[in-house]
């Protein structure tokens, strides 16, 4: 198959040469990659739209707000996990020295963060739209101004999250940061009240909810149905929790991709 | 992949063109593609390179041959821009090693990861493409690497020979006037190592500079215009096949020892004492370096065979005596001094 040997051109410097800082093309990749993977899919898709099912469908005919409560609860639920579970993806492409390998490219390593940032930000659509989706075919009785808040809230709510992954992704080294972060993600959605109204549960857990990110991120989505939650605080909140995040990612990224 | 069989041959001598000619029209101008000066990489108390100095002028094809823990892998990361030098300096092209690699004017195969698998071929070339400013179009390197067949494959689905080619050929895309392979056909059979290195052969006739570590001597003896050796962390050799070789000087004596009428009467298997005695008086002989018995066979080397075969005929009952020179693996030996050292095995079978 090789039986061609006309000698290739010279190679060349040519001008255009030197660092790289995003790469559209590996942005698509990346999300097809994601999309096409059924494990994947399962927990953007399956999973959020299911526990809508679950904890949303008996109130559907009952009580139209509650109904609508859980739906951008469970849509905020689906966009966390989507985000984070791309930004853990680090972990992973680190073990298997792929971020090694983009080393030997011109691509800067911060690139490399931006594509994953943007990544995980895509593919926190998917469960939004699913999830707010089914809630339109049940009947959830939102106004297109109140649809559109509660999808772009939960979405844009999700980036905490996808600095959440990241942090994971560049602190644990093994391939299945996913194992842990799964249930963790759960318990955070339970606490933070995600899964069920924090006035249901004990007043110790009442307490402690306001500490997770996940509690601000749900207020603030669900803000335009509730009338409430939209404040200063919820919001410096997300900022500081995203900030965090940011900080333990630029300084476990450091030490990776420092030359030793 | 079966059509590598004819052309090895042919590649092996196409080298034999010369580094001279292959290096003509280059528009590198006068930096060396790589230059190491009193390079020293220390991690903690360990040294890994004990001050390297290395010379390749573009076009040459170098083997880098050492043992394990010579400071290869070290070495080779420097030159990538993967770490930095503790004391010297490193340049590849006369640029920094990052830079180069950021220009495209270095790349690697490297052993083992660094491929996302479930990606296909076909998407790994062309998310490795996106990177660079400036590639080679994607059908036609994976052509070069001889994988165009399996492009639409996942990576996790390729054999290591397939996925060892896939980053060869993402090694291609930015035209590198450097690659550097580490150790780059472990693990493959015959076919894909043939195969592979049939690939890189017909790409480097364009005068490509290659500098490959590797533990397989014949691949060393088979491509490489020069061979630099190195033993903890310094060159212990370099120079063409043929001149390493004749470095390490000295010749193979091999004779069997067996005494016709009492061989055969061994009790319990134990070591026959005239044996034993010609071995402990063959390791005293000057000029040996090493003494190995194998059953009733001896295996010496040394510098001096007449004075081994004259201790052999009038001291002991040794017979079918023969004298090789060394081959390059024992060169390899002799000069990276490994386990097999003047002291080791006498081993009965």
């Amino acid at each position: 198959m090789s039986a061609t040997t006309a000698p290739t051109t010279p190679p060349t410097t040519g001008p255009a040469r030197g660092p790289v800082n995003f790469s559209p093309t590996y942005l698509i990749l990346d999300i097809r990659r994601s999309l096409r993977n059924r494990r994947t899919m399962i927990f953007l898709v399956v999973m959020p739209v299911a526990f809508f099912l679950l904890f949303g469908g008996p109130y559907r005919n009952s009580d139209p707000g509650a109904f609508a409560y859980v739906m951008v609860s469970m849509a905020v639920y689906g966009a966390m996990i989507a985000t984070t579970s791309t930004g853990a993806q680090v972990a992973m492409e680190r073990s298997l020295g792929w971020t090694r390998q983009l080393r030997l490219t011109p691509l800067r390593p911060a690139g490399y963060v931006l594509i994953k940032v943007a990544s995980a930000l895509v593919l926190g659509v998917v469960p939004v739209i699913m999830v707010l989706g089914a809630g339109a075919l049940l009947g959830a009785d939102l106004s297109l101004g109140e649809w559109l808040a509660v999808g772009v809230l939960s979405w844009v709510c999700s980036l905490v999250f996808a600095a959440f992954g990241l942090f994971v992704g560049y602190l644990v080294p093994a391939e299945n940061a996913m194992q842990f972060i799964g249930p963790l993600l759960a318990l955070m959605s339970f606490f933070g009240g995600l899964f069920q109204p924090l006035s249901d549960m004990p007043q110790v857990l009442q307490n402690v909810a306001p500490w997770l990110p996940t509690y601000a991120v749900g207020l603030v989505a669900r803000s335009p149905i509730t009338g409430s939650g939209m404040t200063v605080t919820h919001v410096a909140d997300l900022v500081l929790w995203t900030g965090i995040f940011a900080l333990g990612t630029a300084v476990l990224f450091r030490r990776d991709t420092s030359r030793v | 992949m079966d059509t590598g069989i004819n052309t090895t041959r042919d590649a092996a001598v196409g080298p034999a063109v010369g580094v001279g000619a292959r290096t003509t029209g280059r528009p590198s101008g006068a930096a060396p593609a790589i230059e190491l000066n009193g390079l020293v990489k220390r991690f903690g108390e360990v040294t890994a390179v004990a001050g390297l100095d290395l010379t390749v002028r573009p076009g040459e094809i170098v083997a880098f041959l050492g043992p394990n823990g010579a400071g290869k892998t070290s070495t080779i990361d420097i030159l990538l821009g993967l770490s930095r030098p503790t004391e010297g300096t490193a340049q590849v092209f006369g640029l920094d090693p990052a830079t180069a690699v950021a220009h495209g004017r270095v790349a690697a195969v490297m052993q083992t990861g660094g491929l996302l698998k479930d990606l296909t071929v076909r998407e790994t070339v062309q998310l490795t493409a996106s990177l660079f400013r400036a590639a080679r179009p994607v059908d036609e390197v994976l052509d070069r690497a001889g994988i165009t067949g399996i492009a639409d494959r996942r990576v996790a689905k390729c054999s290591g020979g397939e996925q060892q080619r896939l980053r060869f050929a993402m090694a291609l895309l930015p035209e590198p006037d450097l690659l550097i392979l580490d150790e780059p056909t472990t693990g493959m059979d015959v076919e894909a190592r043939r195969a592979f290195w049939t690939a890189i052969r017909e790409d480097a006739a364009a005068g490509r500079t290659v500098l490959f570590a590797t533990h397989y001597l014949d691949e060393a003896d088979t491509y490489a215009d020069r061979i630099v050796m190195v033993r903890k962390g310094e060159i212990v050799a370099d120079g063409t096949a043929a001149e390493v070789r004749a470095m390490a000087s000295g010749r193979t004596v091999r004779a069997n020892l067996r005494v016709a009428d009492r061989g055969a009467g061994r009790v319990d298997g134990g070591a026959d004492p005239a044996v034993q005695a010609a071995v402990d008086g063959l390791r005293v002989l000057p000029g040996v370096s090493s003494v190995e018995l194998r059953g009733d066979t001896v295996r010496i080397q040394c510098e001096d065979s007449d004075a081994v075969l004259r201790y052999l005929l009038n001291h002991t009952g040794a017979h079918d005596l023969e004298v090789t020179a060394h081959n390059l693996e024992e060169a390899f030996v002799a000069l990276t001094g490994t386990n097999r050292t003047a002291d080791s095995r006498v081993s009965q079978s």
